[in-house]
């Protein structure tokens, strides 16, 4: 390698009174400063923030719009076209998952119900998001697809019973999915 | 002595020692908003008043967000735990702090936060201690505030706050004496050293920064220039003025341990600085005595350079002397003032990089000081020049010139490094 010598710069007297530069970096810094008070950051928009800086205040304004197809939040059952819900307690879930959240009490379908034929039904079934980490096992495991990772990520509790998710719940986070797997209904 | 002004004297050091703490804490809110929206971002928005701990059912949420910030600060300070390590000295480490923030606080006394108000035929001036050396006196406790930087770093028996301590008392020596000569011509001009003197002879004469009006009237009427002479002094002398300004904001930074001068705390290279062994509520008196000495530095500026409590333009001689809102509205004033130039030191602070040591060193031994010593000879002639007529001008001029060509040349030399050559 050869040696290069690098010659420091001849500074003008203007440069080495140094009140230009500071009066331009002024300049710059409350420039910056009124845009942001103004609510006029640059590139604010884009980031969905306030104007006030580009950060986004997080509770009043949200990205789900921009969340992706594939994220993965919170599970929950869903029922299918029919208000039928599709779990039938085969608790393959609740084995393979990982944390161990799930846990569900298996139910009969009584003989007088109209979907007798499908046999089983959870009588019970709890989630304990405190657990839960979001891995999708749940999902991919189900052989009815009857359980979803759903877009909610804002699960929060003051307690830790509130962090348990029973069926009610689940089913309302779920709601309806159709257009799957139909082997139960008289659609078919 | 009349018990009116006893009692006045005791109201008037609680409400300014409360007026600077709340100043201090404003300070911190200030910084950190302002130093956000600097940085594109949004800085501590949304503390609340916690009703909720009282039994209330909701937090109460000011319009200006965040605004209790300061307060939630202090109590998260007040705690935390208070760690003492074994190896500190003990008595030094537990007094330093604490010799950072008395002399800060203790000079506020002489500042006039207002006009002097008339309260049962006295007229009481808005001055803890309205003392005729009130500069020296600044002064004089100002630099008490070194003792506690250099005990805490000597105290803590560790390598970086010690580095930081010999930094701080370094510096502070080589900026007081600027600092001194800066305002030398200011009391020249005066004759006197009292500060509420200075601030009402910019009542009258206009702001030593902005000579736009005296008795006469505005600077554009004929009033103006009734008596030429003094009105032209008075122009000319806004060129000292304004070096001075320049040299005493400059040091105010260096003895406030501000950003382009903060070498004693300088994160990237020693940790904390003088105070990496503090934690609690020590370290933020460290905290709250920088901040007060900040707003004391301001508040001298002010009071020196920009007309004190005046309002300004004349309209401060068409108000009624004495009363008691004609007062409260100069406070209300002076305060303003001293909060533009708060803001004005945290827009410093967020522009400008730290100095290196030795250009701090060079800044303050070879630029300032011999500017400042120039400045003082310059005023004089400033001063002078209506009675020692033409020749004595130009005879000063020169003498002048050639000392300040011959100061160049010797700083010039002071400053370059030993090179290679020269072995």
């Amino acid at each position: 390698m050869a040696i290069i010598k690098v010659e420091r710069p001849n500074l003008s007297i203007g440069e080495k009174i140094y009140f230009g530069a500071i009066f331009k970096g002024m300049v710059i810094t409350l420039r910056h400063a009124f845009r942001s008070f103004f609510g006029k950051t640059p590139g604010a928009e884009s980031l969905n923030s306030s104007g006030v800086g580009v950060t986004m205040q997080y509770p009043e304004k949200k990205w789900d719009d921009k969340l992706p197809e594939y994220y993965r939040g919170a599970p929950a059952l869903v029922t299918d076209e029919q208000d039928r819900e599709r779990c039938v307690s085969c608790q393959l879930c609740e084995f393979i998952c990982p944390p161990k959240a799930i846990k569900i009490m298996p139910g009969e379908i009584p003989s007088d119900n109209e979907w007798a034929k499908v046999e089983k039904r959870p009588l019970e079934f709890d989630i304990d998001m405190i657990r839960c980490i979001y891995c999708g096992m749940c999902e991919e495991v189900c052989p009815e697809q009857a359980i979803y990772l759903r877009p909610d990520y804002v699960i929060t509790g003051t307690e830790r019973n509130e962090m348990v998710h029973d069926k009610d719940r689940l089913y309302e986070i779920g709601g309806k999915r159709v257009g799957l797997v139909n082997k139960w209904n008289d659609l078919k | 002595m009349d018990t009116t002004l006893l009692i006045a004297a005791a109201i008037k050091i609680a409400v300014f020692i409360g007026i600077t703490m709340s100043f201090v804490s404003i300070c911190v809110i200030f910084e950190r908003r302002f130093s956000a929206i600097i940085q594109d971002r949004v800085g501590p928005n949304r503390t609340m008043v916690p009703l909720s701990i009282l039994g209330f059912k909701k937090d109460l949420a000011l319009p200006i967000g965040g605004l209790t910030q300061p307060v939630a600060d202090g109590l998260k300070f007040i705690l935390k735990e208070d760690f003492t390590p074994s190896y500190v000295r003990k008595f030094f480490f537990w007094l330093a702090p604490v010799l950072v923030v008395v002399p800060a606080l203790l000079t506020m006394a002489v500042i006039p936060f207002g006009s002097p108000m008339e309260l049962a035929g006295n007229f009481i001036p808005m001055a803890v201690a309205d003392l005729n050396v009130g500069p020296l006196y600044i002064f004089a406790i100002a630099s008490l505030s070194v003792y506690g930087i250099t005990l805490a770093g000597w105290s803590s028996n560790s390598k970086y706050p010690f580095f930081g301590g010999v930094r701080a008392c370094a510096q502070m020596i080589s900026y007081e004496i600027a600092l001194g000569l800066s305002i030398v011509p200011i009391l020249m001009f005066f004759g006197g050293l009292n500060l509420g003197h200075i601030v009402e002879d910019q009542v009258t004469n206009g702001w030593l920064l902005l000579p736009l009006w005296n008795e006469g009237g505005f600077i554009v009427s004929s009033g103006y220039w009734e008596d030429p002479q003094a009105a032209i002094q008075r122009l000319l002398f806004m060129i000292p003025i304004i070096i001075s300004f320049i040299i005493f904001t400059t040091s105010i930074f260096a003895e406030t341990n501000r950003m382009p001068f903060d070498l004693p705390e300088c994160e990237t290279e020693l940790v904390g600085g003088y105070h990496t062994e503090y934690s609690s509520m020590k370290f933020a008196l460290f905290f709250m005595g920088e901040y007060a000495a900040m707003v004391v530095g301001s508040a001298l500026i002010v009071t020196l350079f920009l007309g004190g409590w005046s309002i300004g333009f004349g309209i401060d001689n068409l108000l009624p002397a004495g009363a008691w809102w004609v007062s409260l509205l100069h406070i209300g004033v002076f305060l303003g003032k001293v909060t533009v130039f708060i803001l004005f030191f945290i827009l410093v602070r967020w522009t400008v990089p730290r100095f290196r040591y030795d250009q701090l060193m060079n800044l303050g031994w070879i630029v300032f000081f011999e500017a400042a010593l120039i400045n003082v000879f310059l005023a004089a002639l400033v001063i002078a020049y209506p009675s020692i007529g033409i020749i004595g001008i130009t005879i000063g001029f020169a003498l002048l010139i050639t000392a300040t060509v011959l100061l160049i040349k010797i700083a010039k030399g002071s400053m370059k490094k030993p090179s290679a050559t020269a072995v």
